[in-house]
């Protein structure tokens, strides 16, 4: 449905999801911050033009939220999100109330059942994926780095796949890198490396492998100085992925002096 | 049940067994990235006490990494001190001698007029055991009356069976704290000498119910100040480990409740410092880096401002402990003493001042009540 519009280097390198586009490739969450002009002003200093909100979080009667007030920027785009829910049933009924209350029809779904380490449920995201894209939603779904997965929420007609790179607010970093890599390559809409990225150069590592973004909440929101470490994620987004377009050299693990192999051959 | 595996593991062995950790046993916990029940004795011990800045460090950093620079608050609200029960340390003891109060549907609506006016969103519903006149259906009625007014509604009240607890998730209940007080059996009838709680076995098992009802939070805890803290918390932790092997899509949460003077009631038989306190609460968290960890009005201001920081992640704030406390009648009898008597704002200052942000509404009914 939503093909990639790879650019050149030369061009406009812009990320196209459902056919927007968008100019920065750092996603950001709104929870963990100290107070929320913290918040705002690290998510400026990021760059980023879409932001997670936790459904959750906001409160649905009155117009002034809290959280919403300081995220009224132009180039700002609200990605509500299905935290809390359990199944695809409640996934389905917070997405139609996300769209109700925050007057879009994206959506970050998310469905962990397993409130300890907040792992993704496959089957219920496929489910609730297929019936939110046939009600009119631009779904982004958060799922392990499976790559099968990837591709069946891909042919139901999600925008982009969110995979993994470690559980949720853990820092640790592209633990599921090889199988980042076969979704990357398998992909035909964006991959956006989500969840376990803990410092700049992770989120440079996941650029570099060629994923269209990546989402960043918790090492921001956490640093000593969430603003500064907001731009150092906008800088090695940036890094990362003008590397990739550049084209990595490739590694090697052995020296290339003598082929004693094949030499007879010469 | 628990009770099979709760009955694996002797008191005296246990407790024995805390007190024989080491030096060596608590670095050895400090420097794991998972910790099993061992290391939680080893952090619970005695000999953890000289690492307690080390264990405030690892509690603070991973309580930040999991739940950010944020506390939540609730608010407690009291609906009825009628019971039955004669709990040696309790207010609302059957044998105390104080005027009885039951709220009605207008009186809770009074109070939480009253709530919804400091701001709060979270919501926890306190009961005796009476149950003639606070039954499952007084709480379902109680549950249906506040539900639209509160996001996130708690109870505690006496354990109930499997099917009442269906009745009250089916009416939006999202979590309930049911603590076993101890877990040391003989003497847990010497505290609850009459009245329904005086089972053990019946308490015991209410997690198991609560998990099987699918109740989304379960809260757990001892009542500090009856037995030995640590041998207590060791099986808490049990408790708490075999839930969540069980019912692996509840969450839990933990309380330090300690032992407060309330009218004509017995001194507390041990006593947990607050360095003991501290220790308790960061050995708890580097043990379980999910759970929710949670501080009330029991505790006085100074301890409550550094808590924000040490692995606390849920907060009351001006607590009242009688039925119609807030607004219906201010004046009747608590059922303990509040130490730290702030009000709201203030609290919600201090929380500011530490550079954490105050969580007023945390969560949302993803479903349709059904009406019954």
């Amino acid at each position: 449905m939503n093909k990639m519009h790879e650019s050149n280097n030369d061009g406009a390198d812009a990320l196209i999801i459902a056919g927007k586009a968008f100019s920065s490739r750092l996603l950001t969450g709104t929870g963990k911050f100290g107070n929320h002009h913290t918040m705002e002003e690290a998510l400026l200093a990021s760059g980023t033009e879409l932001v997670t909100v936790a459904l959750k979080r906001v409160s649905m009667d009155g117009e002034d939220d809290d959280i919403l007030q300081h995220l009224h920027h132009t180039h700002i785009n609200l990605l509500p999100n299905t935290s809390g829910v359990r199944n695809a049933e409640e996934a389905i009924f917070a997405a139609h109330l996300a769209r109700e209350a925050l007057q879009t029809n994206w959506l970050k779904l998310e469905i962990h059942p397993d409130p300890k380490y907040l792992m993704p449920d496959p089957i219920e995201t496929l489910k609730a994926a297929e019936k939110l894209v046939k009600d009119g939603f631009i779904v982004l779904p958060y799922i392990h780095a499976d790559p099968v997965l990837c591709k069946r929420l891909e042919e139901v007609g999600v925008a982009a796949v969110m995979p993994l790179g470690a559980p949720i607010g853990s820092n640790m970093g592209l633990k599921t890198l090889e199988f980042l890599q076969i979704i990357i390559e398998q992909s035909n809409v964006p991959v956006i490396v989500d969840a376990g990225i803990g410092a700049p150069s992770h989120a440079a590592a996941a650029m570099e492998i060629g994923a269209h973004a990546v989402l960043v909440n918790t090492a921001i929101a956490v640093a000593g100085d969430p603003v500064r470490m907001a731009t150092a994620f906008k800088l090695a987004v940036e890094a990362g992925r003008m590397a990739y377009l550049a084209k990595l050299g490739i590694v090697k693990a052995y020296a290339e002096s003598s082929s004693p192999l094949t030499e007879f051959l010469n | 049940m628990f009770k099979e595996e709760f009955e694996k593991h002797d008191w005296d062995e246990v407790q024995a067994s805390i007190y024989a950790k080491t030096a060596v046993d608590v670095e050895r916990a400090l420097n794991k990235s998972r910790r099993d029940l061992e290391d939680f004795k080893a952090l619970i011990s005695p000999a953890a006490a000289p690492y307690l800045e080390q264990m405030a460090q690892i509690s603070h950093r991973i309580t930040q990494k999991r739940f950010g620079k944020t506390m939540q608050l609730y608010a407690p609200l009291y609906l009825s001190n009628e019971c039955q029960n004669i709990c040696t340390y309790c207010g609302f003891s059957y044998d105390n001698k104080l005027r009885r109060k039951t709220l009605s549907g207008v009186e809770m609506l009074q109070e939480a007029e009253y709530l919804k006016q400091q701001g709060f969103e979270h919501v926890l519903l306190v009961t005796g055991e009476a149950t003639k006149t606070v039954g499952v259906e007084y709480l379902r009625d109680a549950i249906r009356l506040l539900r639209p007014h509160f996001a996130n509604i708690s109870i505690e009240v006496q354990p109930l069976d499997e099917d009442e607890y269906r009745i009250l998730a089916a009416e939006g209940l999202y979590a309930v704290l049911v603590y076993q007080e101890t877990y040391h059996k003989d003497n847990y009838k010497t505290y609850h000498p009459k009245g329904k709680k005086s089972n053990f076995d019946y308490r015991l098992d209410t997690p198991d119910r609560l998990g099987a009802a699918g109740i989304h939070k379960i809260g757990l805890g001892v009542l500090i100040g009856l037995e030995d803290w640590r041998a207590d918390n060791f099986y808490t932790a049990l408790h708490v480990g075999y839930l969540e092997r069980k019912f692996w899509q509840t969450r839990y949460s933990i309380s330090f409740p300690r032992l407060r003077p309330a009218t004509g009631l017995i001194e507390p038989k041990v006593v947990i410092t607050d360095k003991e306190l501290v220790q308790l609460i960061c050995a708890w968290r580097i043990f379980n880096e999910e759970i929710e960890l949670s501080i009330s009005t029991r505790e006085n201001e100074v301890f409550r401002n550094h808590v924000v920081k040490l692995g606390a992640t849920t907060m009351s704030a001006g607590s009242k402990t009688n039925p119609g406390g807030y607004a219906v009648e201010p004046e009747s009898l608590e059922q303990f003493e509040i130490d730290d008597s702030r009000t709201v704002a203030e609290v919600k200052q201090m929380i500011e001042r530490s550079g954490y942000k105050a969580v007023w509404k945390d969560w949302e009914q993803f479903a349709t009540i059904e009406k019954v």
